[in-house]
């Protein structure tokens, strides 16, 4: 029973992180109408900076979220500016080719400045940290970093759903034209998007690296699996997505307990395509 | 003569490449209800949009109190003074109603100067207090036209242009609408309609358009061009 709860609640902690991943992606699909190939590549960005914060100035993951965050942002709204901004409207095709462009630049210049190794932070606050829940193990910086993302996820739900600023996110989304009409600066609300989706990946990515690796691939699986999520939730839908990264997370560290490691994401495609083949918008989609 | 609130001046239109205006010219002054009619695909909307700045003008130019707004974009243009509302009335489907009036006032950042005028909206469309909670796919047609006029008249527009209100609502409710819109003008906002409907349009207006394949091809009084024989012939069937 033990075991099974300690499962449990690992699914359930790597699913929280997944969640933040993928309510960017959500995000960004549901207002603008664009797949964001290099999600996966901000996250591995965010993880090396946070990375290297620790590394040659000692500042904590719990700590250095902060400027991984608002370094992402801004990331994302220079991507928009300089890239997006020129390619979208006409068709799906160009920010499609955009974004996938911007990821394998992104991969590769971190490959060739960074090397391929897979780098972890030593001695960081949370590190090793655990407590014990009747027989179940709880290590602090899972607990950390699912938990803030939660609490990241809970403040992007709030912004989307209860304010003024959040309803024009909305009305941009259902309307571009009609929203403009409302003057709603619709471009800006675009850069702000891919900025807040930046952000979702920058604060996860400096939260992970307390207790995980960072290499130049590191994106390419979260990326993956964010997608599946957004695809699963529903596209546009960040419950949908908070809710489908549970059931991927649980499904993952099950699955990997129960059958063998190396199947975890057989299982959780496997998921994927049931659901998609019996409800193809997804849980909770339009 | 007053001088002209907006004025039109030889705009040419085109979307893709394919000019849809000619050389559109129309005035309206303060206090006004201006209709502009024709058949469907004539151009009506396009004039609408022109001005709204949804769509830029190939020629000529667009003036609203004394300010050349030609070049203005659609986003900036309800800073100006003009609201318009939209063939299809366009609400944001899955807001509320409350949002997507909120929304209308987006430009306007003073909380007590919102409220005011929501309860303006709300006092001359009282069906919506009763659905102010509602997601607005979820109201009926005619709901949704009122919701959408009103989410126009949040801005506190001087000049707020109608398009096709009568579309997809039954005659008595067309009737209804349009004495709103009578009373919207009679509290002091100016009127620009665009009416497929063309009796029912010049009845309300003061002076009318008659526009044809991009083209204003009669104007005047509105009681002058009920009674033309272009207008009865061509579009009231008499």
């Amino acid at each position: 029973m033990d075991t099974f709860a300690q499962v449990v609640l690992d699914g359930l902690l790597t699913g929280m992180l997944y969640a933040l991943v993928a309510a960017g992606l959500s995000l960004i699909w549901g207002v603008m109408d664009i797949i964001h190939f290099a999600h996966g590549e901000f996250l591995m960005v965010a993880m090396y900076l946070s990375f290297w914060l620790g590394f040659l100035a000692g500042v904590d993951p719990i700590v250095s979220w902060i400027a991984s965050g608002v370094f992402l942002f801004l990331l994302g709204a220079l991507a928009y500016r300089l890239v997006i901004s020129r390619c979208i409207g006409k068709s799906a095709m160009p920010p499609l080719l955009a974004t996938f462009g911007l990821s394998l630049f992104l991969k590769n210049l971190c490959m060739n400045r960074f090397s391929p190794n897979f780098r972890i932070l030593q001695d960081t606050l949370l590190q090793g940290k655990t407590f014990m829940i009747g027989g179940v193990v709880v290590g602090l910086p899972q607990l950390a970093t699912g938990i803030f993302s939660l609490v990241m996820l809970g403040a992007l739900f709030y912004l989307i759903k209860k304010t003024r600023l959040g309803w024009a996110i909305q009305a941009t989304a259902m309307d571009r034209e009609a929203a403009e009409l409302m003057g709603i600066h619709t471009d800006r609300i675009y850069l702000l998007v891919f900025g807040l989706g930046g952000a979702c990946v920058g604060i996860a990515g400096g939260l992970m690296t307390s207790y995980l690796a960072v290499h130049p691939e590191v994106g390419s699986l979260f990326g993956l699996i964010a997608f599946l999520i957004v695809a699963l939730g529903g596209f546009g839908s960040i419950h949908g997505a908070l809710a489908a990264a549970l059931i991927i997370g649980l499904v993952e560290a099950l699955a990997g307990f129960y059958i063998a490691p190396v199947f975890k994401y057989v299982a959780v495609f496997a998921i994927y395509l049931v659901v998609v083949m019996v409800r193809p918008r997804g849980l909770f989609g339009w | 003569m007053t001088q002209a609130m907006l004025s039109v001046d030889r705009i040419h239109c085109a979307y893709d490449g394919v000019p849809v205006i000619h050389g559109a010219s129309l005035e309206v002054r303060q206090g006004e209800i201006v209709a502009i009619v024709g058949a469907n695909g004539a151009g009506k909307s396009t004039v609408m949009k022109a001005i709204a700045g949804l769509t830029q003008p190939t020629r000529g130019r667009i003036v609203f109190q004394g300010e050349d707004i030609t070049r203005t974009p659609g986003h900036a243009t309800i800073a100006q003074g003009i609201s318009y509302v939209p063939e299809g009335r366009r609400l944001f489907a899955k807001l509320t109603v409350r949002e997507n009036l909120e929304l209308g006032a987006y430009t306007e950042k003073r909380r007590e100067v919102i409220q005011e005028r929501l309860d303006q909206v709300l006092a001359l469309f009282p069906i919506l207090a009763d659905r102010a909670g509602q997601i607005a796919e979820t109201l009926s047609g005619g709901e949704q036209q009122m919701c959408a006029i009103a989410r126009g008249l949040m801005s506190g527009p001087k000049l707020i242009m109608l398009d096709e209100l009568s579309l997809g609502l039954m005659p008595a409710l067309v009737e209804k609408v349009l004495e709103t819109v009578v009373e919207i003008n009679r509290r002091g906002t100016t009127v620009l309609l665009v009416e497929q409907m063309v009796q029912e349009a010049l009845e309300i207006a003061a002076r009318g358009y008659v526009i044809q394949t991009g083209r204003i091809v009669q104007q005047g009084p509105a009681r002058e061009l009920l009674e033309s024989d272009t207008v009865r012939k061509a579009y009231l069937g008499l």
